[in-house]
């Protein structure tokens, strides 16, 4: 409350001293004449004062402040707690780990975890796989998405609204899982790295997202460059792109996530080909090896005595962090465009 | 040749997106950084851009003759969406046949609605539908309310650093993948994780429980998971949405002595609206596509009749047992019921004056 208003000077340095704070709180909060007094004062641009302001705002808005700064940590110790746990597990002996009770500092120190990820021979495939894929699908996709969206949003463009409606279709109908995977087997593309690359690389929701922005930008430029003689494909790399910039990093880094993340298609698409495995596959059976030794809890402890110093649960967790490290790196300093990127994505026709 | 000139100097104006935009105003156009438009308004625009289109352009042996890049580049996305999206449609036949890698399309024998028939006498689908859509509508339910609280109550932190920081690591599980997210959850849920650990210490319970093994406790793990990952990425939208809000609502309302509840129920909320209605026609299509992974991987023996959806029933019966025209039409199933509820929503939301899609 008293951020909107400043309250006159007598007011002000009465409120210094906690009583004829709650008094004054009261007035504001209080009956419908009190508060005509309060309209006539003059609106001043507030300055912050956190602590000032609280004291003297109503018992209702300290509750509302109260609550929602309980409600913002423990939001933020939800997230972060099991990725901090996972860190602290994976910097911690392997047999000790069984005992749990590691919170956020490991027990008893080791590097034994991330030795035995770096030299497993699926995890270090899985890296080059990964980043191939990664690197690969986000460029192919970057193109073929953006000269897409180009052309649909080219409004002299003989066949623009059936395009449109062509892609928009493929938003909401699909074949589905079994007659995707037969075509991929007739194509091909099975027990193959492109299987990654290629189906993925037009999708309907990142084209509207990028035609939406090239809609923003004036006819004019496209004419004047026209008149100038400029070909389409000049006014693409030339005009249209530098002005896009912002509008692909978001695309870029929505592929890319795509891309990095997947396992479903290794799994299912080169599930006898060591050499296409990805990084998270790799973690998918590093899980559901832990989860099935974990099903008959109590018999850990014989399982892993036997093996030395690192267990399934611990070299998961390394793995984890090593996966999601590149990832926690950069999404920080991305966030202005995956913010446009969806409020420009929440725009459908 | 002066024309010339004037290209390539028009051009190393765009060279960056800042030079870009000066040079667009210099044509005298406003500029407005499109990142700031609130959603009404970039619709707005786009219809009006749509309207500006309607002078038609003729079909005419010069217009195809100049438009040629633009056709042979639009030939081949075409090609390529046939292949990609269009043919596997095709593949739908497959669900009338009794189908046969061996046979093939063409010689496989056409049992038209047997193999539906056959999925809707077993038990399992029936019990596969329900999971799927019990878990997606508590998903959908669950991370909606959340991404909405969640954006209210951080557009209420005063602290710009606090704000911020939240927001960023509220971020952090959206780029995480399912797999990881399991992990993660398996771990806190375990015999020796916190979860338990809490519960003990609180005096709740007196022996660990393990949370996997009961089917009553799988749903809400399911919906928990959901939440974690995607609060923070959901809410953006509606902190987008809320800033757009025009400040002097909030202005007036504090004059009139309201307070921050008061604010939020009669301000922010209504502001949202359209924002909230909008993003759940679109999200009902998708209850059902809301399982797969999770159930997948924490799924075990135990809790099977309350974990398996129908993409893993797919899964199941069409890829791993090869059974290739009953897992197409389970397919088809989902397909049509996706479509089924996008347009219902899509109707009621459009009877009753709020914001839809077509």
């Amino acid at each position: 409350m008293s951020e909107e208003f400043n309250l006159d000077n007598k007011i002000e340095e009465a409120a210094d001293t906690l009583e004829t704070t709650e008094s004054i709180a009261a007035d504001i909060s209080g009956s419908e004449s009190s508060s005509d007094e309060l309209r006539m004062v003059t609106y001043v641009k507030p300055k912050s004062h956190p602590i000032r302001d609280f004291m003297r705002s109503s018992w209702s808005d300290k509750l509302f402040v109260i609550f929602n700064t309980i409600f913002m940590v423990l939001f933020v110790v939800i997230t972060l707690y099991p990725v901090l746990n996972t860190l602290a597990v994976s910097f911690n002996d392997g047999t000790d780990a069984v005992r749990g009770g590691i919170h956020l500092i490991p027990r008893v120190w080791s590097l034994k975890n991330y030795v035995t990820v770096l030299t497993k021979q699926g995890m270090i495939t899985g890296a080059w796989i990964t980043v191939a894929r990664t690197l690969l699908g986000t460029f192919l996709a970057l193109a073929a998405n953006s000269i897409l969206a180009f052309i649909i949003s080219r409004k002299r463009f003989l066949f623009r609204s059936s395009l449109s409606l062509f892609w928009v279709i493929t938003m909401y109908v699909n074949g589905g899982l079994v007659p995707t995977m037969l075509l991929f087997k007739y194509l091909h593309l099975t027990n193959s790295f492109w299987v990654y690359v290629i189906p993925g690389m037009v999708s309907a929701f990142n084209v509207m997202v990028i035609r939406t922005y090239m809609e923003g930008i004036p006819d004019s430029l496209e004419e004047s460059a026209q008149l100038d003689g400029a070909g389409y494909m000049t006014i693409f790399f030339k005009i249209i792109s530098p002005l896009c910039l912002p509008v692909y990093a978001t695309v870029a880094l929505f592929v890319a996530v795509y891309q990095w993340n997947s396992w479903f298609d290794a799994m299912l698409y080169n599930r006898l080909r060591d050499e296409y495995t990805t990084l998270q596959y790799e973690l998918m059976k590093l899980l559901s090896s832990v989860m099935q030794t974990s099903g008959s809890a109590t018999n850990m402890n014989t399982t892993s005595a036997s093996s030395a110093t690192v267990t399934p649960t611990t070299v998961r967790s390394a793995a984890t962090i090593a996966t999601m490290l590149p990832i926690i790196c950069i999404y920080p300093f991305l966030q202005r465009y995956f913010v446009t990127g969806l409020t420009i994505g929440g725009v459908k026709e | 040749m002066g024309a010339d000139e004037n290209l390539t100097e028009e051009t190393e104006n765009v060279e960056s997106t800042e030079a870009g935009k000066r040079a667009l105003s210099k044509t005298g156009q406003p500029v407005e950084d499109i990142d700031n438009l609130s959603r009404k308004e970039i619709r707005k625009r786009a219809k009006k851009n749509n309207r500006a289109e309607d002078v038609k352009v003729r079909l005419s042996k010069a217009e195809l003759k100049r438009q040629a890049t633009l056709l042979i580049l639009s030939a081949i996305f075409v090609v390529y969406g046939i292949i990609f999206y269009y043919v596997p449609l095709l593949g739908w036949i497959m669900a009338f046949q009794n189908f046969k890698l061996k046979t093939g399309f063409f010689h496989s024998k056409f049992v038209w609605f047997a193999k539906f028939i056959r999925l809707f006498e077993d038990e399992e689908f029936l019990r596969v539908i329900r999971n799927t859509l019990g878990m997606g509508i508590l998903n959908l339910v669950t991370t909606f309310v959340m991404a909405i609280v969640f954006a209210i109550l951080l557009n209420e932190v005063r602290n710009k650093y606090c704000k911020k920081i939240v927001q960023t690591i509220s971020y952090l599980p959206h780029f995480l993948s399912w797999i990881i997210v399991c992990g993660l959850l398996h771990d806190a849920l375990s015999s020796t994780g916190i979860v338990n650990e809490v519960l003990i210490k609180l005096g709740i319970i007196d022996n660990y429980i393990s949370f996997f093994s009961f089917p009553a406790y799988f749903w809400p793990i399911v919906a928990f998971a959901n939440v974690w990952k995607e609060t923070g990425w959901n809410a953006i939208i509606y902190l987008a949405a809320i800033t757009s809000i025009d400040p002097s609502l909030y202005e007036a309302a504090a004059m009139d002595g309201a307070g921050r509840w008061q604010k939020i129920k009669h301000i922010t909320l209504p502001g949202i609206r359209p924002t909230i209605m909008i993003l759940l026609v679109m999200n009902i299509g998708n209850v059902l596509n809301a399982g797969f992974e999770v159930q997948y991987l924490l799924g075990n023996g135990l809790v099977q009749g309350v974990s398996r959806t129908i993409d893993i029933y797919v899964l199941n019966w069409g890829i791993s047992e090869g059974d290739y025209s009953l897992g197409t039409a389970a397919g088809i199933f989902k397909s049509a019921v996706a479509i089924i509820l996008i347009l219902i929503a899509n109707w009621v939301a459009k009877k009753s004056g709020e914001e839809h899609l077509f």
